[in-house]
């Protein structure tokens, strides 16, 4: 049948251009490949190794783990995870609510004050941590400006005090990251349906229970964005460390991320740190999978 | 211009899928104006995009100009489109638009610019070839599309759902506007939409789908007289053609429908009978339009007196609801029949416009008389 | 949240909303107040003052100071960031293409794999990259660092060029290869005019990202090589002598005021960053 037509051949530029498309990706595909997923599968390896200044490939099997749980300065650190993620998510998001809501209620200059809210965003953790190095000062700091105020006695010796040095990076933190959820929550009460307010307003509710109850439930995913991003935060916090604390006094505000590079690249620990390292991976995994996981489902019972 | 024949082409997106494109076969001459229509969902825009060669048939061939070009690639079938969102290029100037293509293909800009000139003038669009996409209406939106796809000269227009965005009275006129112009330029085209007045005034050849199979394939008047089956039969025409489930009897050698009104019964008579056809119940279909007000005199056509349920002026007719066999049904009659609900009226049908459809599987019934429609211009497809 | 009809009033809770708007501001103002007011006094203002106190003779030793330490690493972060920020963009944008309009089996598994990789914690693969840096001859230098943040930077700018090519409708693509375009043209005559939001957002949040960053600093740079960040920790955590606050609030300035000056100049864009790469969901 098909004797009597002339099939024309596909000319060979086709062929490239079929085959450009992947061409230009590749480069990315084999950097993420081994970039991304090559290292961690590397530095997972080394986790089970001896490896001390310089890697060897010895099978150390868990023991790298097990000296982990074994350091007293990691389970400081953790514990400081902890603590500073709870209190530094918390405060944020509570901030960054609050602000929001007052500033859903058509202020003037709306433009200005948000810029102002959220210009530390821009700044390096390096720079906010030295400011509030400096702000927390104990003796010179805002202890000194509240008593010159007339506060006598007011001391603020946070920033040397063991029990107490982790607060200092969550102010610092929290001043830093608030704003940013500020405006994601500024953005999504714009976007809430007026006419559920309107309803609300009709059936006698005052504005305050209105949010409480009607408008911000409706954020539940705002909320929940604003949660994986603090959390993501807070895991990789190193840089504020770095700057305010160095993990100090002693190691008493040593988070993992400055337990990992200490150990790995100042201690000649590259085992030891390797094996850190993976288990703040699964610390970030085990908040990203569950609600990666929720998201899918929602989306297909949607 | 071109002839285009599209032969067994089937198309799947995966196996385990069903296909979207089931043997499809149509072909047509050069100049010719093919419109696909049907519901969303028949496939239409799917082999409209595989003409295109925006994406790949799984099976059969599509020939241009007795060419097979189902490997080429879109630029080389010498093919132009028109988008129903008529996709101009946002950061280019109208005359932008319309040159990209010419450019690509390294015309000399001499000639580029007659072809501007040329298919401005045509559309009368010369006083917007400096603005941007944006600054247009939609109606000039439409237009610059055209011309877009005009200054290529191509061997075959594709359009698809071209008017669907614009508002009603813009689409009548632009209805025209393409008639017109197809007339002037006797471009070979195929015209994807799911409106059947477009199907029924632009087209020289419809094929009507479901499902991604061509129900029908014939020109429009055959498409209204004579349609395959019932999905065709509902979908041109509006108001849609009645269909009254009725039971035939056998009578004096005759075949008889049997209609009842609630108020009186009559018995159609449909030419003759076949044994076979005798107690059947079937589906009888009549237009609204071919159901006419019962005169005094006697002009042998059946009637029945049925009572007026709903009436509904429009304008340029009158349609009056009636129920017969407990359906409802519509009529058209002239707007200056006074009636109003409860009054009885006399319906008259003529037999040799009444359509018999199997009451299964909606195929028309052959009755192989005078009166039964002969079957070599209208191509039929099978449901599978 | 109001109706247009509706009029605030000036009531006791609109007194207090501005109150509390307020306080916020001054909170917010103070660290950036008092670091410029310190980097503006001598040492002895410093001991006999406090924070907030005017400066009895302003003086610009601490930045002249400060300069005077820094300037090198700050050109080096210029020569880091500039790089980066450009080769990333220009990578990201063309995978954002690919992968919006010319999807192929395995690209939307690429796509998720990178989408995962933006949650990377960067210690699970400093070790791997810096022996790789050392293999290649890269390690302690500009260029080496030019490369880490490129490689890192891949995922976002991605992410954010692809979110925006999706909106773009695909009949615009089969128009023109209609109209005989291939996949460079079409890139650069159709899809490229069209992207300016977005190249603007990406330059910004990569140029914040870059310039603020301390870890690939410290990890992957020594001595001559070492991005101002770097150099800012190592000026105000050595105590060798008596610290001089105004030195290192000056040098603190200079490190931020590149990032703050962009923002305050296009600030709208990297908001529109930060709520895009939040909102990916």
């Amino acid at each position: 049948m098909t004797t009597a037509t002339a099939r024309l051949r596909a000319s060979p530029l086709d062929a490239v251009q079929r085959w450009l498309p992947k061409l230009v990706l590749a480069p990315s595909m084999f950097i993420v490949l081994v970039g991304f997923y090559g290292y961690i599968l590397w530095t997972f390896v080394l986790s089970f190794t001896t490896s001390t200044f310089l890697p060897t490939y010895k099978w150390a099997g868990l023991a790298q783990y097990a000296r982990l749980f074994d350091n007293d300065r990691w389970w400081v650190a953790s514990k400081n995870l902890l603590v500073f993620g709870g209190l530094f998510i918390a405060i944020s998001l509570a901030i960054g609510v609050l602000l929001a809501v007052l500033l859903d209620q058509r202020i003037r200059r709306e433009g200005v004050i948000r810029t102002i809210y959220l210009y530390p965003m821009a700044l390096s953790m390096i720079v906010t941590g030295t400011a509030w190095k400096w702000l927390l000062n104990p003796g010179m700091g805002l202890d000194k400006l509240l008593r010159d105020w007339g506060w006598e006695g007011f001391r603020l010796d946070w920033l040397i005090d063991p029990d107490r040095v982790v607060y200092c990076l969550v102010i610092a933190a929290v001043w830093q990251a608030s704003g940013f959820i500020m405006a994601m929550f500024l953005a999504g009460l714009r976007g809430v349906d007026q006419s559920i307010i309107r309803a609300a307003q009709m059936d006698g509710a005052s504005l305050p229970r209105i949010y409480w109850t009607v408008v911000l439930p409706s954020l539940r995913p705002v909320f929940f964005s604003s949660l994986m991003i603090l959390s993501h935060i807070a895991i990789k916090s190193f840089d504020l460390v770095a700057a305010m604390t160095a993990g100090g006094p002693g190691y008493s505000s040593d988070l993992p991320a400055m337990f990992m590079y200490s150990f790995t690249f100042s201690r000649g620990q590259m085992g030891m740190g390797s094996a850190s390292a993976i288990l703040m991976l699964g610390a970030i995994l085990a908040i990203l999978v569950p609600y990666l996981y929720s998201e899918l489902r929602s989306k297909r019972h949607a | 211009m071109a002839t285009l024949e599209i032969r067994n082409v089937s198309k799947t997106y995966g196996s385990g899928l069903p296909d979207t494109l089931k043997d499809i076969q149509l072909s047509i001459n050069d100049g010719e104006f093919l419109i696909l229509v049907g519901p969303s969902g028949c496939g239409k825009s799917t082999l409209m995009n595989c003409i295109a060669g925006l994406e790949q048939i799984t099976g059969g061939a599509i020939l241009i100009d007795e060419q097979d070009v189902s490997g080429m690639s879109p630029k080389d079938r010498d093919i132009a489109m028109v988008f129903q969102s008529y996709a101009l290029y946002p950061t280019m100037s109208v005359r932008e638009n319309i040159e990209f293509g010419l450019k690509i293909r390294k015309m000399p800009q001499a000639a580029i610019d007659e072809e501007v000139a040329r298919v401005a003038k045509l559309l009368q669009i010369e006083h917007l070839l400096a603005r941007k996409p944006a600054q247009l209406s939609g109606g000039q939106q439409q237009r610059v599309a055209m011309g877009r796809a005009l200054a290529r000269r191509p061997k075959i227009y594709l359009f698809d759902e071209p008017l669907s965005n614009l508002d009603a009275k813009l689409r009548v006129e632009m209805r025209t506007e393409m008639k017109l112009m197809h007339q002037r330029l006797k471009t070979t085209t195929v015209y994807v939409t799911h409106d059947q007045i477009e199907a029924m005034t632009l087209g020289d050849k419809v094929a009507v789908m479901k499902d991604g199979i061509i129900q029908q394939f014939g020109t429009p008047q055959q498409i209204y007289n004579d349609p395959a089956n019932q999905f065709v039969a509902s979908f041109i025409g509006s108001p849609p053609m009645n269909f009254i489930p009725v039971r035939l009897a056998k009578q004096d050698g005759r075949l008889l429908a049997l209609l009842d009104s609630g108020q009186a019964r009559c018995e159609l008579p449909l030419g003759v009978a076949s044994d076979e056809l005798d107690g059947r119940e079937i589906i009888l279909g009549i237009r609204p339009e071919q159901i006419a007000l019962g005169t005094g005199e006697g002009n042998g056509l059946p009637g029945i007196r049925a009572e007026v349920q709903v009436t509904e002026p429009t304008g340029p007719d009158l349609l009056v609801f009636v129920t017969l066999n407990q359906t409802k049904v519509c009529c058209r009659l002239a707007p200056d029949v006074a009636c109003r609900v409860g009054d009885s009226l006399n319906l008259q049908f003529d037999p040799a416009r009444v359509l018999l459809f199997d009451a299964g599987s909606g195929e028309r019934l052959d009755l192989n008389t005078a009166n039964a429609s002969v079957k070599d211009n209208v191509t039929r497809f099978k449901g599978r | 949240m109001h109706s247009p009809a509706d009029k605030p009033a000036l009531s006791i809770s609109r007194l207090a909303i501005h109150a509390v708007l307020l306080i916020a501001v001054l909170l917010y103002l103070v660290p950036l107040v008092v670091m410029l007011l310190t980097s503006f006094k001598t040492p002895e203002d410093i001991s006999s003052g406090n924070l907030l106190s005017w400066p009895t003779v302003i003086s610009g030793i601490g930045w002249v100071k400060a300069w005077g330490t820094v300037n090198g690493y700050f050109w080096n972060s210029i020569m880091i960031t500039v790089p980066a920020v450009l080769i990333s963009t220009a990578i990201g944008a063309l995978n954002g293409y690919v992968l919006s309009m010319w999807r192929f089996r395995g690209s939307q598994l690429f796509f998720g794999l990178l989408l995962f990789g933006c949650f990377l914690p960067f210690q699970t693969v400093l070790l791997p990259a810096s022996f790789t840096l050392g293999k290649l001859g890269l390690a302690s230098t500009t260029s080496g660092l030019v490369l880490v943040h490129v490689v890192y930077g891949l995922a976002f700018t991605t992410l954010f060029f692809r979110n925006f090519y999706v909106s773009i409708p695909d009949a615009l693509v089969k128009a023109a290869r209609l109209d005989g375009a291939g996949f460079f043209t079409i890139f650069r005559r159709i899809i490229l005019p069209m992207s300016t939001p977005i190249i603007m957002v990406c330059l910004i949040w990569q140029f914040t990202q870059i310039w603020n960053d301390f870890l690939f600093g410290v990890v992957f740079s020594s001595g001559d090589s070492q991005p101002i960040t770097v150099a800012l920790n190592n000026l105000v955590n050595t105590s060798t002598g008596a610290k001089e606050y105004n030195v290192d609030m000056a040098a603190a300035m200079i490190a931020g005021l590149p990032t703050l000056l962009v923002y305050v100049v296009a600030g709208k864009y990297f908001v529109r960053g930060l709520t895009a790469g939040a909102v990916k969901g």
